[in-house]
């Protein structure tokens, strides 16, 4: 009985041809089209999951456990929050590496468990989709959001509004 | 073996709260009513059993992140890798005993 191993569904087998002085294994480390994208994955998921743990820690600590906790949390918190600078950068800095961490992560995961070409390919085409619309909604909530929204004319109630 | 089932089931959770919950804020965007009312929905009880699941899961998925890092990238981090997982586990149950008693009592003991 001879087992048959499949080739890594993530990056591309490399195909060195006879006489050019490459090696032919099929599971070299780099080549193919895709470089070392894989390792640059491998990388990233490393170096934006020290700084995960530390911006989604001081996320926990600020939000769910200072003070009265989670009723505290409103339109007006985020508000307060949002005024300042330091917090905007760091919930979009949360935002894109989390977004990007976890994309990766469910990245490998389909390849590991579809088996099929097609299945694989549209699930990352579902992914990748909901990725995009995330990254770039939640970046566009932080940057234009409005303490004191205003609809047709009419300020909204429990906005904060400076006093006419 | 284990710690990489439970790594891969953390992050699959976290992954798709965060698109809710990037969608949930998004709402500051629509009416501060809109907000404030989609927001009260996880201060019930029920959700704040849930929130202690979703941070005992994040805590899992860093704590052994970073057992992870340390085992691909320091010298000796395959050889202590078994206590690592089992110092993973002790500051998990620690944090988690000191997250639940907090947040559980804030968020279940009225306002």
């Amino acid at each position: 009985m001879t087992a048959t191993i499949q080739s890594p569904r993530s990056g591309k087998p490399s195909s060195g041809k006879p006489g050019s002085g490459k090696i032919q294994p099929k599971y070299r480390r780099t080549g193919g089209s895709k470089g070392n994208f894989e390792m640059l994955a491998w990388l990233f998921m490393r170096l934006s999951g020290v700084v995960l743990v530390v911006l989604i820690f001081g996320h926990l600590t600020v939000n769910l456990l200072v003070g009265e906790g989670i009723h505290a949390i409103d339109f007006g918190f985020v508000a307060g929050k949002w005024a300042d600078p330091f917090w905007q950068f760091w919930d979009l800095a949360m935002l894109w590496l989390a977004m990007l961490h976890g994309t990766n992560g469910v990245r490998t995961i389909i390849n590991d468990y579809a088996e099929k070409d097609a299945t694989r390919l549209w699930l990352k085409i579902v992914l990748y989709a909901a990725t995009t619309v995330i990254i770039i909604l939640g970046t566009l909530v932080i940057f234009t959001f409005n303490p004191c929204p205003v609809a047709n004319g009419v300020q909204l109630p429990g906005g904060f509004c400076p006093a006419p | 073996m284990w710690s990489w089932v439970g790594h891969r089931i953390t992050g699959v959770v976290i992954f798709f709260f965060l698109l809710v919950h990037v969608l949930d804020t998004s709402l500051v965007r629509v009416s501060p009513e809109a907000y404030t009312a989609v927001i009260g929905a996880y201060k019930n009880p029920l959700m704040a059993l849930g929130e202690t699941g979703l941070v005992a899961a994040i805590v899992f998925h860093a704590f052994n992140g970073l057992r992870i890092i340390a085992v691909d990238f320091w010298k000796k981090g395959a050889k202590y890798q078994r206590q690592m997982l089992w110092t993973v586990l002790g500051l998990w149950v620690v944090v988690m005993v000191g997250f639940s008693i907090r947040h559980l009592s804030l968020a279940l003991g009225g306002h």
